[in-house]
């Protein structure tokens, strides 16, 4: 398919079409509003569905009832949304269904900015809601990423049965890049062919979901089954970038998102103007985290520090030091509110970290 | 490293800089390059300068966000007041004279007046002004070619009623070249 210049929001929702997820329930917010702008007009053209619910809140449940269809079912948000719909998540997750949640973070806590942030870090990575689970967490850095992410998503929510979820900061969302789709487009599911989905007991056992569990012996069951997915998750889904990483490198950077892509600017710069060398690791998969990856990079013997630059006062830096296990210093750099450092300021921290003075 | 160009338009809501940008950016997509196009958004839209960043490129963009451009079309007075520091040394900034009666002040960057306002009029249409800035543009930059941007052009705006408009379109920018003596290499 020819290439198109799309906005971040907006190529976010064609990637769902592409997916075949037609059913789509959103509240409005700053910064992804052009999603729902998009897929208002755009789902109906292709027998699709977007129900603008009263609330995150109902967007949460609403998402929970059509998700036990076996048909795919997301949302798009921003921070204050996502907040609201976590005990949605916290049974959905329970129940083991499939939902694709997108959000397009904004600077944090409470109502916060409207301005690009990576704040979310810890709600997304750590499970969110309450109780013992986990979301798989992907990070785009580009459009054309957040396409291709969007609709790996929806194969992996349906794979593990398990929500799954995009976060992108706002830089993600509003900018326009040169992204293409593939040529074919997905079918809906078929609940007929689905071996859990709620379509009707005629002729079959009765199906339950639920996230309820009086009986402590079958809640522990239960928790181990979302554990196991878990772990298969870190041995079959991890995925990551390595951006000049040589022999020469002092410094491992860690960094995900649109903040990556600064550094890999700054890592240029610095590399050609002041001979600096510096090596990027930029996880895809936040959670299940590359930690083993991670350690691989950092224990070797060139590299005399590891920096977690992210656009939040340092969330991310503590799964770093926590695969690192203590081998190489860690340390963390950013900014937030909305202030996307620079290039420059990048490299201020690059030669903070190493103690050069310029 | 690969050479790329970055350019911010600027003006009050309205001037057509974000849809300038985005032909600019459509068009260097056509031409197989990588583009980036970022929009201002937010609270300092209201009311303030609406701007749009593009950056060209034949490798990778890196980052997307430009705080030093090489290049800037300035619309109005305050955009004039915000971008004018922020053009890299070396770099190009295009005034729009029929709006602003200074300049920024600068003397190690090229700095081209394009009375975009008059032009425009004197083609038949006000809303043009962005045609003949872009155009200024890319006849001292060499950002892309004008076949393509006419391409492109065509391909947006469509043939049948709004042909009319074409042509007003492509006298704003045959003009808004005129005024570009010499190429700039940014």
């Amino acid at each position: 398919m020819a290439k198109k210049l799309m906005k971040g929001n907006e190529a976010i929702g064609e990637a769902a079409v592409c997916a075949g997820a037609l059913n789509y329930f959103a509240y409005p917010i700053t910064p992804q509003s052009e999603v729902a702008e998009y897929l208002c007009w755009r789902l109906p053209e292709v027998g699709g569905a977007f129900v603008q619910a009263e609330s995150e809140v109902a967007v949460g449940n609403m998402l929970f009832g059509a998700a036990c269809s076996g048909k795919r079912v997301f949302t798009t948000s921003s921070s204050p949304g996502i907040s609201l719909m976590q005990e949605a998540i916290s049974y959905m997750a329970g129940a083991h269904l499939p939902v694709v949640l997108i959000n397009i973070m904004r600077g944090g806590p409470g109502l916060g900015g409207i301005l690009p942030a990576q704040s979310d870090y810890f709600q997304a990575t750590k499970g969110g809601g309450h109780g013992d689970y986990r979301t798989l967490v992907l990070a785009p850095a580009s459009v054309q990423e957040a396409v291709d992410l969007t609709i790996l998503a929806f194969d992996l929510a349906d794979k593990y049965r398990n929500p799954v979820m995009i976060i992108g900061d706002a830089m993600i969302g509003q900018m326009m890049e040169s992204v293409e789709f593939p040529e074919k487009y997905r079918e809906q599911n078929d609940p007929a062919e689905s071996d859990w989905a709620l379509n009707g007991a005629k002729g079959r056992e009765s199906r339950i979901l639920k996230s309820l569990y009086l009986d402590p012996e079958k809640l522990d069951e239960n928790s181990f089954m979302l554990a196991n997915k878990y772990d298969m998750m870190k041995k079959d889904e991890i995925r990551y970038e390595l951006y000049n990483i040589s022999e020469k490198n002092r410094l491992l950077v860690v960094s995900y998102g649109t903040m990556s892509r600064v550094i890999q600017t700054a890592i240029d710069e610095i590399g050609e103007e002041e001979g600096i060398s510096v090596g990027l690791m930029r996880p895809i998969t936040l959670y299940p985290f590359p930690g083993q990856q991670l350690y691989d990079e950092a224990v070797k013997p060139n590299i005399e520090k590891v920096l977690s630059i992210e656009m939040s006062v340092g969330q991310m830096v503590e799964d770093v030091e926590r695969f690192v296990r203590g081998k190489k210093p860690v340390e963390f750099s950013g900014r937030t509110g909305g202030i996307v450092p620079t290039p420059d300021d990048v490299k201020g921290y690059i030669r903070k970290s190493l103690g050069i003075e310029k | 490293m690969a050479k790329q160009k970055e350019v911010v338009f600027a003006g009050f809501g309205g001037q057509g800089v974000m849809t300038a940008g985005q032909l600019l950016a459509y068009t260097a997509m056509e031409e197989g390059k990588n583009v980036v196009w970022i929009p201002s958004y937010g609270p300092e839209m209201r009311g303030g300068t609406a701007n749009c960043t593009i950056v060209i490129s034949d490798g990778r963009i890196g980052s997307p966000i430009i705080n030093n451009p090489m290049s800037a079309c300035v619309f109005n007075r305050p955009s004039l007041d915000k971008f004018g520091a922020l053009v890299k040394k070396g770099g190009l900034l295009l005034i729009n004279s029929s709006l602003i009666d200074v300049k920024s002040g600068r003397d190690d960057i090229t700095e081209i007046l394009v009375p975009v306002n008059d032009i425009a009029i004197k083609v038949g249409n006000p809303k043009v002004a962005n045609m003949a800035m872009l155009a200024a543009f890319i006849e001292a930059t060499d950002a892309v070619s004008f076949d393509s941007l006419l391409s492109m052009m065509e391909k947006k705006m469509g043939g049948g009623k709004k042909k009319e408009l074409l042509e007003i379109n492509h006298r704003a920018i045959e003009e808004g070249r005129k005024v570009v003596t010499g190429k700039v290499n940014i």
